[in-house]
This record gives C-alpha cells, sequence and structure tokens, in this order.
C-alpha cells in the first residue's frame, strides 16, 4: 500500500524529533520573569530572621525553574501541541459530554466582579454572585425535576460522595443508618460509583443487566431490602440505552426503604425530554462540565451540583443560599445560611460556596440556549449518535464492531471490538491507537465492563453531520486496512508526538517528579 | 437551532433517513410516556451573545471585587497579582478543551505539566510525591484522612483549631462516612497546643491535622509536633500556604507525613471561591495510597521520552469499590496556572515574595496593634496573615471600613475572639495598609465612644478611597 506508514523511528515527524523537554530543564541561573516590589515599609532592610526565627525558615530555596517569560511562553505553548484538543477536531469520548465549549462564556467568567472577588466577602457585597447562583439552583432543580439544589460538590464523584453521604443521614434520622449498609449499583456503573460508595462506609453489591442492556429487575428485587441504603443509577445508562422499566426500578427500592440516587453523567441525553426527579430518584448529580459546556480542561475544573427531593433536603450540605423577601417589598436579598439554620445538614464538603466560576459559565450556557435550546441540545445529541450509529452499521463497522446490545440508543452507544479481534486479530486498543493517525480522538475504550473489547462513542450534539462521516469513514478505513495487514494497527499510532508508551514501567518503577540537582 | 449546533433542517432529514425513522420524536420512543416530559422546561427563552454578556456583566457589577476596593481579605485565598502569561497559556484550545489524559499519544502536553507540576509541588513541600491535583484545600485535608485510615487501619482522628474552620468542618462530614472519630485540640498563642495535643492523642489515632501557617497566621514548630504525633504512631498532617512554603522550612524536612493545601495562591483567581486546585504530597510509603491523578515518565516504542497516567490501579476507573479515593475529574486547567505561576517566580522571586509579604505583615501588625483598643491575637511569627481582636462589633467595623472602600478582613469565629482575620499580599501596599489603621481606628474608636462602629451616614460623607 501506497499509504503504508513507517514502522520504524528512522522516519520522524517534525514533532517527534523535538524531544520533551522539562520546564526545570530549560532553567539558566539568572533569568527570571516575575519582578518583585521593594516591600516599601521601614522593616525594608530588617533581616527577616529578625521576624521569623531562623529555626522556622527554608535552610534552601525550592528548586523552581529559573527562566524568562518568554522562554515559559514558548516552553508552554510547544508542549501545548502535543496535545490533542476539541477545538482540533471530534472528542467522542462516551460519557464524557465533549461539547463545544462557548467562549462567551471564559469571557464572562473573566469579568473582575467574578473573578476576582473574594469568597469571603461580605454576602452584602457579594449579591451579584448569590444571585447568579441561585438562579442556577433554580435552573438545575427544573431540569433535574428535584425542589432543592447545592452548587457546592466541586465535580461529580464529589456529588456522589455527598449523595452517600445524604443518604446516611437520611437512615440515620429514621433510626435505620446500623441496618442499611449496602449500595446497590448495576455493572455498568462509573468507576467512581462504587469508589464513593467504599469512601461513605458503604458495601457495594451489583446488580446485574438484563439481555436488554438495562436492569435485570429479578436481580434487584433479590437484592433490594432492609439492607439497602441506596440504588445508583445512570439512566440512560453507560450503554446509551434508556431502561423503560424505570419507574418499577425506582419502585422497587423506595419500597425496600432505600434512597434513589442518579448519576447525571448522561443527563445531555434528555434535557427537557425526561426528569430524573420524574422517575422517581431522591438525589442527582449534574456535571457542569459535561452537559453544561464548562471546558474539561484536561481533567478539570469540574463541578458536580445535586438536586434533591423533599425527604433529602433537610440534610442539604452548607452553606446554602436563601433569596429573602424584603417585607417593605424592596428587592429580594440572597444571604448563605450555615448550621444554625440547617441543623440537619451534613456540614461542609469542600471551602467556602463551590466551583462558582464553573457556575458563571454554565448560567451564561443556560442563559444562551434557554429552556427550548437545552431541549432541542439534547435532541440533536440523539440524532446524532443515532445516525452515527447507523453509519457504523454499514460497511466493515458493521462487520467487525456490531453494536453491544441491539437497541436504539440515544446520546451514545457501545460496539463491541470483539468480531475484529476474532476475525482480524486487532484489539479494539490498536483500532484506537489507529485513529490517531487520522487526527481523531477515540471514544471512551474497554468500558463499560461487561461488554467485551467495548467501544463506546458519544459524538454531542455539537459535532456537524460531515464531523461524524469522517469520523465513520476513519472506521472504515481502519478496517480495510486490518484486512490486508493487521500489523498496521497494531504498531499505531505513527504520527503522535510520541508513540505507543510503556505503561507497565510507568508504574512498576515509578519516576514521578523530575529528579533535580542544587 | 443554537449556534452551537449545526444541523440544518436537510442535514436532519438526511440523517432520519439514514436512520430509517421518520422524526426526532421516534428517538426518544425509548423513554416510556409516564416519565416523559409534557410540557417545556419552564426557563426563559434563549438570549443572544450580547444580551447574556449584558445580564451577566450586570451580575458582576453588585459584587465588590478586589480590583474595585482594596482586599486585606484571605482565610486560604489571596488576592495575589495573576500574571498575564496564566490566562494567555490557560486560554489554547490545547490546554482548555481536552479532558483526562486517557490516550498518552496524543496527551504529552497535559501530562508533561502534570510531571512538572508535581516537581514543583514536591520542592515547595520536600516531601518527594505528589498527586496531580485534587479539587481544592479543605477536601484534600479529606482526602489525606481517608488515606491515613487506610495506611494505619486506626479510626481516630486529631485537628488542631489552627486548621481552617472549614477543612475541619469538611473533615466531620466526610468522616461520618469514613467512619472516623474527630477531636478537636485548641491553640495557644496563635499554634497548637502541644500539651493539648499529646493529651489527645490515644493508640486509635491514625492522624493529626494542623495548618501552617495557622488559620490564625502562626508559624507552628512542625518538628516538634511530628516527634510528638510519631510517638505514638500516628500520621502528621499539614495544610500548607503554598506561598509561606516559599520561605518556611519545609513540612518534609520537619517529618510531616502528608502536605496538602490550597492551591489559589499560585497564579490562580479568587473566582469566589473556586475553581482552584488542591496539592497532595507525601511520603514515599504512601505511594500506592496516594489519591487522583500521577504522571510518570517513561519510554516509547522508538525510545522517546513520554509521560503516561501511572499508577492507574490504585484509581476508580482501574479499581473500582477498592480505589484509594473517587475522584475522576480534578482540577488539571487550575495545576497548570500553579506549575506556570510558580515558573513565572521562579526560584528567586518566591523568596523575595515570601519576605516581602513577611516585611509588610510586620508593619501592618505593628500599625494595627498600635491603634487604641486594638489587640493582636497572637504573638506567634507570621508569614502573611494574623488576626486582630477588639470590642466593637464586628459587623460595624467591616461595613465602616467598606465605606472607606477597604475590604478590612474575615470575621474571626467566635472561638478565636471577637476580631478580624487580616491578609497581606504584594498588591496591598504601605500606602494600602495606612489607609486600612486610619479606618480602623475609626470605626473601633467610634465603637468606644459609644457611636456605634462607625454609621454609614458619616462613612457616605466621607467617601471612598482613590
Amino acid at each position: 500500500m501506497s499509504s503504508a506508514p513507517p514502522t520504524s523511528a528512522a522516519i520522524e515527524t517534525p514533532m517527534q524529533r523535538d524531544r520533551a523537554t522539562t520546564i526545570f530543564e530549560r532553567s539558566v541561573e539568572g533569568r527570571r520573569a516575575a519582578a518583585i516590589p521593594a516591600a516599601g515599609v521601614p522593616q525594608e532592610e530588617t533581616p527577616i530572621e529578625e521576624l521569623i526565627p531562623a529555626g522556622l525558615l527554608r535552610s534552601q530555596p525550592a528548586r523552581l525553574p529559573e527562566i524568562s517569560e518568554p522562554e515559559i511562553v514558548r516552553h508552554y505553548n510547544r508542549i501545548s501541541r502535543r496535545n490533542f484538543d476539541l477545538d482540533s477536531g471530534i472528542y467522542p469520548l462516551g460519557s464524557c459530554t465533549m461539547k463545544h465549549n462557548p467562549r462567551l462564556n471564559e469571557r464572562v467568567a473573566a469579568l473582575p466582579g467574578h473573578a476576582r472577588l473574594h469568597p469571603a466577602q461580605h454576602p452584602a457585597r457579594a449579591q451579584g454572585a448569590l444571585e447568579l447562583m441561585w438562579s442556577l439552583e433554580r435552573a438545575l432543580s427544573e431540569i433535574c425535576g428535584l425542589p432543592h439544589v447545592s452548587l457546592q460538590p466541586s465535580a461529580g464523584s464529589h456529588g456522589e460522595l455527598a449523595g452517600l453521604l445524604l443518604t446516611r443521614a437520611f437512615h440515620a434520622a429514621h433510626g435505620e443508618e446500623e441496618q442499611r449498609t449496602q449500595v446497590l449499583t448495576p455493572d455498568t456503573a462509573h468507576g467512581t460509583n462504587p469508589a464513593s460508595v467504599t469512601m461513605a462506609g458503604y458495601e457495594v453489591v451489583k446488580v446485574a443487566t438484563n439481555e436488554e442492556g438495562g436492569v435485570d429487575l429479578d436481580d434487584l428485587r433479590a437484592k433490594a431490602d432492609e439492607r439497602t441504603a441506596c440504588l445508583m443509577l445512570t439512566n440512560p445508562n453507560t450503554l446509551g440505552l434508556f431502561d423503560g422499566n424505570i419507574a418499577e426500578i425506582t419502585g422497587i427500592v423506595r419500597e425496600a426503604g432505600g434512597t434513589l440516587y442518579y448519576d447525571g453523567a448522561n443527563l445531555n441525553a434528555i434535557m427537557g425530554h425526561s426528569r430524573p426527579g420524574d422517575m422517581g430518584f431522591d438525589i442527582v448529580h449534574v456535571n457542569l462540565h459535561k452537559s453544561f459546556s464548562q471546558p474539561h480542561g484536561g481533567g478539570g475544573p469540574g463541578s458536580g451540583p445535586i438536586a434533591v427531593s423533599e425527604r433529602i433536603e433537610p440534610f442539604l450540605p452548607i452553606p446554602r443560599i436563601e433569596r429573602v423577601e424584603p417585607s417593605n417589598g424592596g428587592p429580594p436579598r440572597f444571604e448563605l445560611r450555615g448550621s444554625a439554620e440547617h441543623p440537619g445538614s451534613i456540614g461542609r464538603l469542600r471551602g467556602f460556596q463551590g466551583n462558582f466560576g464553573v457556575f458563571v459559565r454554565s448560567y451564561a450556557y443556560i442563559l444562551s440556549l434557554g429552556g427550548n435550546g437545552l431541549a432541542e441540545a439534547s435532541e440533536t445529541a440523539v440524532l446524532n449518535a443515532n445516525y452515527l450509529l447507523a453509519r457504523m452499521r454499514e460497511g466493515r463497522a458493521g462487520k467487525y464492531l456490531p453494536v453491544a446490545f441491539d437497541r436504539r440508543p440515544m446520546h451514545e452507544f457501545v460496539l463491541s471490538g470483539t468480531g475484529a479481534k476474532k476475525e482480524l486479530g486487532v484489539k479494539t486498543l490498536d483500532i484506537a491507537k489507529r485513529l490517531l493517525d487520522h487526527g481523531m480522538h477515540p471514544p471512551t475504550v474497554y468500558f463499560p465492563l461487561l461488554v467485551d473489547e467495548a467501544l463506546m462513542v458519544e459524538p454531542t450534539e455539537t459535532e456537524a453531520r460531515e464531523s461524524l462521516d469522517r469520523l465513520a469513514d476513519a472506521f472504515e478505513s481502519i478496517l480495510a486496512e486490518a484486512e490486508e495487514d493487521p500489523e498496521i494497527l497494531r504498531n499505531a499510532p505513527y504520527t503522535t508526538p510520541v508513540r505507543r508508551l510503556d505503561e507497565v514501567k510507568a508504574t512498576r518503577q515509578p519516576v514521578v517528579r523530575q529528579p533535580l540537582t542544587d | 437551532m443554537s449556534g452551537y449546533t449545526s444541523t440544518t433542517d436537510a442535514d436532519r432529514a438526511a440523517m432520519l433517513a439514514a436512520i430509517g425513522v421518520d422524526s426526532v420524536e421516534e428517538l426518544f420512543d425509548g423513554v416510556p410516556a409516564e416519565v416523559r416530559m409534557d410540557r417545556p422546561l419552564d426557563l426563559p427563552d434563549g438570549l443572544t451573545e450580547a444580551e447574556v454578556y449584558g445580564r451577566m456583566r450586570e451580575l458582576a457589577s453588585r459584587n465588590a471585587d478586589a480590583e474595585s476596593e482594596i482586599c486585606f481579605l484571605g482565610a486560604g485565598m489571596y488576592d495575589h497579582y495573576v500574571p498575564a502569561i496564566v490566562d494567555a497559556i490557560t486560554s489554547r484550545s490545547e490546554f482548555l478543551t481536552p479532558y483526562t489524559p486517557y490516550q498518552p499519544e496524543i496527551s504529552q502536553g497535559g501530562l508533561q505539566v502534570m510531571f512538572e507540576f508535581q516537581t514543583a509541588m514536591t520542592e515547595l513541600t520536600g516531601l518527594p510525591l505528589s498527586s496531580a491535583g485534587l479539587y481544592e484545600g479543605p477536601s484534600t485535608v479529606a482526602a489525606a484522612a481517608y488515606l491515613a485510615i487506610g495506611a494505619t487501619k486506626r479510626r481516630g482522628l486529631v485537628v488542631s483549631q489552627g486548621l481552617h474552620p472549614d477543612s475541619r468542618e469538611t473533615v466531620r462530614t466526610y468522616a461520618a462516612g469514613f467512619p472516623a472519630d474527630v477531636t478537636e485540640v485548641p491553640l495557644v498563642d496563635g499554634v497548637t497546643d502541644a500539651d493539648a495535643l499529646a493529651a489527645a492523642i490515644g493508640e486509635d489515632t491514625a492522624a493529626v491535622f494542623v495548618q501552617y501557617p495557622s488559620f490564625v497566621g502562626g508559624v507552628e514548630d512542625l518538628e516538634r509536633l511530628a516527634a510528638i504525633v510519631h510517638d505514638a504512631g500516628a500520621l502528621l498532617v499539614a495544610s500548607c500556604d503554598p506561598i509561606a512554603l516559599g520561605i518556611l522550612r519545609t513540612p518534609g524536612e520537619c517529618g510531616v507525613d502528608i502536605a496538602v493545601g490550597e492551591g489559589q495562591p499560585l497564579g490562580n483567581r479568587l473566582d469566589f471561591g473556586g475553581p482552584s486546585f488542591g496539592f497532595f504530597c507525601a511520603t514515599e510509603e504512601q505511594i500506592r495510597r496516594m489519591p487522583g491523578r500521577i504522571a510518570g515518565e517513561t519510554t516509547d516504542v522508538d525510545g522517546r521520552r513520554g509521560f503516561v497516567l501511572a499508577l492507574q490501579t490504585r484509581e476508580q476507573h482501574i479499581r473500582r469499590e477498592k480505589a484509594t479515593h473517587n475522584i475522576c475529574t480534578a482540577q488539571a486547567l487550575n495545576a497548570l496556572g500553579g506549575i506556570i505561576y510558580l515558573s513565572w517566580l521562579g526560584a528567586r522571586g518566591m523568596v523575595e515574595l515570601g519576605e516581602l509579604l513577611v516585611r509588610r505583615t510586620a508593619y501592618a501588625k505593628g500599625r494595627l496593634a498600635a491603634i487604641d483598643g486594638v489587640e493582636l491575637l497572637h504573638d506567634a511569627p507570621v508569614v502573611r496573615e494574623f488576626a486582630i481582636t477588639f470590642d466593637a462589633d464586628v459587623e460595624g467595623v467591616l461595613e465602616h471600613c467598606a465605606s472607606r472602600g477597604i475590604a478590612a478582613g474575615v470575621p474571626l469565629d467566635l472561638e478565636y475572639g471577637n476580631g478580624l482575620l487580616i491578609a497581606i499580599t504584594e498588591q496591598r501596599t504601605k500606602e494600602h495598609i495606612d489607609l486600612l489603621a486610619d479606618a480602623l481606628a475609626e470605626a473601633v474608636g467610634a465603637a468606644a465612644a459609644g457611636n456605634g462602629a462607625g454609621g454609614s451616614a458619616e462613612a457616605a460623607v466621607a467617601g471612598g478611597v482613590s
């Protein structure tokens, strides 16, 4: 094949030739970027040991880089190009909702009234911020169909922990804390669910998946009992399938006395169409960095607000925001309330008021789209996923990468690479790595765990049709290549800044910081 | 159609045909009618970009930010100058828009940033291991508690009242789940009461938590505390101000087992409390128990240097219920701000900044302590923050200072006394400190004279500061 890629290091791209150099290795003694002003106080010349005893002071300065501003900029500019990003191409990472990040949101988050507002500012002098938070709470309440909201959790898994601590407080208030020790999670659950369960002092009990890809009702009935503290569920689940038995599922757990937790990672499928509260859930976390357009930042920041039912409300984390209508008919006031007003609260989950900068971006996003726009975003997300799946059912993808549970998906779908593995001798990993040479981010791979060689694909509503076509075409061409010569895939990628990396070495002999010399 | 999607009517028709359905509605058939919304969302219609900007600007204008007044607020987050290069670099699409580096071949930039960040944090703390960053300060203190329980198989947590009240509350919240018991020990002269600490530690104590410097600004003698804690077989956790670590003896050198803290002072915005990042550093012994992502150096198949997520067998996506922590999405972009800031300051700038803060803070302490009716809460050495007490009503004092264009300080919880916690950054000059002293003298003096703490009418006449 004329397009056969190089399989040795003999041919290197310019970026491959440019070996990684850290900022510490660029340090040259005597260089600097920041100019620190003089103290300008009478203590200017006082030896520092007269102000702080020598025994409490550092013996030598921290060996930070010595580097000028142009060199810092060039360094980070250069290494930034060693990242693939959403603004460069499709990023169909399942359950991650890699939708476009509107730049307006960055602009309004940077307004000094937001960006330079100190978190300990007196509430009377931060009324705009508190009103914004209250308004976002109300919008999320409406979207989730649950009456009360706390914006405090910092990300989805923090919301999960909050939900489980709320569950604990709820059962304690009903004298059942000792008895209810188990949390039911389906075997398709995100890894954070069981990890959060353990942190909250509960035991994980797995619920099986039925042939349709939903919760196995018989298994659930067998396991939901007086020991059940909570059921954690994602709907649509990590297979992208909406569980049509949802009312029955929540009914079984409610009957057994457990709380119902909805993992909102997949909320992007159903905004304005179906609400977790209406499905019977008590607690929902919302990933503002998924459905509500906060940039993912290479792994954060995120934010994981929780919406809860009336029976959970007394236990919500503090601080809480209250809108107070003055008796004289003036404009409403917004107050922060603590444990004095909310004695049943589980307490704080973090410092101050939460990831406010994320709230600003997500509130701007909600204002931009409006109620109808959010519903339309979900429609388009579902349309895009189904269209992409239709394309992936054609040709070689349809042959080698069949859909794992053959039902109509919502906003994402899961393919199984078992066929490609058996018939072509290439693993899902190999296909994913070859996609990198096409300038595309692969789907989530090897998750959910119950699908062999899984590829979990979530295109989101912000991909154009031609972008979906290009992804489907890339799969077709890669599978055609595999029919010719599977080695090409097994050695991929070829064009990325580095090629396959030795991850085992990084764990067996971890080098997790730069060795520095004086 | 919103401007954030690209699907035209023609696209939709073609796509529906390819799927083999007649309408988008049909794609939602799997959602049973009983859980379908039978009405539109009760939210306003979408706005244009300019309208959203206007609305957000109006909200922002009703906040008194550190650009519009002289800010002496601290308590974990500080109004340091954030250099322009932080915004320039963190707003690059390549850093702003990807996610967790699950595909290392195309995530080398982010992974290298994590590696550099880890290196810088180990330098600041004097401990050999660093996570690539957790959420923020107090929840990172709680993460240390979780590690300590796992490492020692004990269930007691002893927290100093020198630990930020938010951190203490957060540890208590988490402890309900671990489960663990939390005991508090008091301060004496601004730092942890070592005798009370020794008495509070028992054979079930997993860890002791102090803050460095303490919440009220006093620099703890960590070495002395470490000896007490280690005698009992417990771990010492210090929640640190990373700027102070530029000049103070490192926690590692003092025998601290885990150093954590709020990363905001390192090149992150105030943002009314977040997003920022939490840092988590520990001794080698804890390498398999660390929370969160860690980048490690390795090589590719051709021998090129590269970086990957290391030690992933600790993490939730691999280990599920046996993971060392549940964290997934953390604060990568904020940690990038941190390493850019530390590079910008550099080895010498870090020390110069620390010494500048010590000198200006010494000046401020002297200036405020000279005011009739104002006392220093303690005499312990301080770096950049200290507490004053007075008899006047704190709300009234704050209000008076605000009328002079000054955010005077963070009200102390009553366990410490009636007064304010006052923070200095390099943006607070001698002139600012003098203005604060004048305003406090007026407010405290007026209260002493029985006129209340500076009425707002009189304040309005006096006007703000320029």
